[in-house]
């Protein structure tokens, strides 16, 4: 099992769940999050006063996939979260040792 | 000792309602700060205004009220009025009222609750509760009630000199502004100021409170004419036009420099506006309130930035707005002042023809004096309570760091959290 954590633009929380559901995913998490990246942040002004605001909001969003779904599920995540402007965000995947659920006591692959 | 004239009910009707505008003014002036500071902060700013309507209510009965328009001294009243004695049958000293002597003691009242409060501006996010209750009290016998009495009493001596200040430019917001600057240099920085940047949290707030301000101002200003007559009227608009007038301004430049019209800069440029026409506003008439307001919300624009350069930490630019305001108003009073709006101009302003530098040698012993005073004083005041409150009067680094609403009042202001 793999965990699939992707910063992606706010705006595109829907289109990317929508996107993962088609392909078969069960279940997903997100928050809000902030951060910097290349983007870095945005200025605003106060009573004539720059303010250098560092970290831009984003949304994380967290998909546990069976170790054959990774491609395919991180790869729409990344299609669909895509605009080609700087700040689009980063996907990563991380090894899962063992998940539950919780209600059954179902484990590995079957507690997808 | 003064008795009563003949009771006017219109001019009690309008002054009794204007002490409620003024009232008012205190927590609109506490949700435009309020929404200015940062979310963890919002109830110690709000409360620290909120909590002058008490504490100053009480020692205005007391004693602050006769020492400021009792007796004629010239630097400070008696205390014949003290403890409530005689307040409803004893006109304040040299007035020749045609109202209730408790309805100038109430009107009044309403003003020495602003003044100090104008201040909590500069101190937010890092002062103690209750060294802001002891600072409160202090600073009210000892700064204000001794320039209400030099300024708006007749045995005061600014007001014998002929300075004007027909509702308290400097009084109120040289006194205020000043002061603000005076607890700031003993306060010091936030933490993190002005590296980290601390952004206002909810400028609806800020809005809401500026147009609460605005309304509440017709009583400050019209009310100040302690009757219901032309002159009322001439202070209401005048009061209206300036803060207009002081909203263009302010924006122009900010769009000018800055790119944007902001909505800070709309309400700030407003309160500017009517900052500098209070001691001008039953003084002045036709186009001078807009071009004071214009003025004003220009030079107030550009002195909220003079603080970086100085690093003092005047969070909220009480001294940029108030003080800069104050000036502004009390000085251009000089060149605006004008006898055919009102027959108590003896000296006419510089642009007046027939006018003078005369009126403006007065106003400048009035500005200066205030900020002699009210400098001095109070920086006296808060570094005693430094030196003799148990920590100082500043908050602990982590106290400051978890907010004041929690550490001071136990409390949050938003519970929006769901975890």
């Amino acid at each position: 099992m793999k965990l699939i954590v992707g910063i992606i633009k706010p705006f595109k929380v829907d289109d990317v769940k929508d996107a993962v559901k088609d392909l078969g995913v069960q279940g997903l998490t997100v928050s809000d999050v902030q951060g910097f990246g290349r983007q870095r942040g945005h200025t605003e002004v106060y009573r004539g006063a720059e303010y250098t605001i560092d970290f831009v909001p984003k949304v994380r969003i967290e998909i546990l996939v069976d170790d054959g779904d990774v491609d395919r599920v991180a790869q729409r995540l990344i299609d669909t979260a895509r605009t080609g402007k700087i700040g689009d965000g980063k996907v990563w995947v991380i090894p899962v040792e063992q998940a539950w659920r919780i209600r059954t006591g179902e484990s590995g692959t079957d507690a997808l | 000792m003064p008795v009563l004239g003949v009771i006017d009910p219109g001019n009690t009707a309008w002054v009794l309602a204007s002490s409620a505008l003024v009232l008012f003014m205190t927590p609109g002036l506490a949700f435009f700060y309020g929404g200015m500071v940062r979310a963890k902060n919002v109830l110690a700013m709000l409360m620290q205004n909120f909590f002058s309507m008490g504490l100053v209510s009480v020692l205005w009965a007391a004693l602050a009220y006769s020492l400021a328009f009792s007796g004629d001294g010239k630097w400070i009243g008696n205390l014949d009025l003290a403890w409530m004695r005689d307040v409803a049958t004893v006109s304040p000293t040299g007035f020749d009222l045609s109202i209730p002597p408790l309805a100038f003691m109430a009107f009044q009242l309403m003003f020495a609750i602003i003044t100090p409060a104008l201040i909590t501006g500069a101190l937010a996010d890092r002062m103690k509760f209750s060294a802001w209750f002891w600072f409160l009290g202090i600073w009210l016998i000892l700064v204000y009630t001794p320039v209400a009495h030099w300024v708006f009493s007749p045995a005061g001596w600014l007001f014998r000199r002929g300075a004007l200040d027909f509702a308290g430019g400097t009084v109120v917001h040289i006194n205020a502004g000043i002061a603000a600057l005076a607890v700031v240099v003993v306060l010091g920085k936030r933490r993190g100021w002005p590296r980290h940047p601390m952004p206002p949290h909810m400028l609806p707030w800020t809005l809401l409170g500026a147009g609460v301000l605005w309304f509440g101002w017709f009583g400050f200003n019209a009310g100040s004419a302690l009757a219901a007559d032309g002159i009322a009227a001439q202070a209401f608009v005048n009061t209206n036009m300036a803060a207009a007038a002081a909203m263009l301004g302010w924006l122009l430049f900010e769009r000018i420099r800055g790119g944007h019209a902001t909505t800070l800069g709309a309400a700030s440029g407003a309160v500017a506006g009517l900052v500098a026409i209070t001691p001008c506003a039953g003084y002045v008439g036709g186009m001078a309130p807009i071009y004071i307001g214009l003025i004003a919300g220009a030079l107030c624009y550009f002195a909220c930035s003079i603080k970086f350069r100085f690093g003092y930490d005047d969070a909220l630019d009480v001294v940029g707005v108030h003080l800069v305001g104050g000036i502004v108003g009390s000085l251009l009073l000089g060149f605006f002042a004008d006898a055919a709006f009102n027959p108590a101009v003896t000296h006419e302003g510089v642009f007046v023809s027939g006018g003078s530098w005369e009126l403006m040698g007065d106003q400048l012993i009035a500005v200066g004096a205030t900020i002699l005073w009210s400098g001095v004083v109070t920086l006296v005041i808060v570094k005693v309570l430094d030196l003799v409150m148990p920590g100082g009067v500043r908050v602990s680094e982590e106290d400051e760091e978890t907010g004041l609403d929690l550490t001071q009042h136990s409390e949050v202001g938003y519970s929006l959290e769901r975890v």
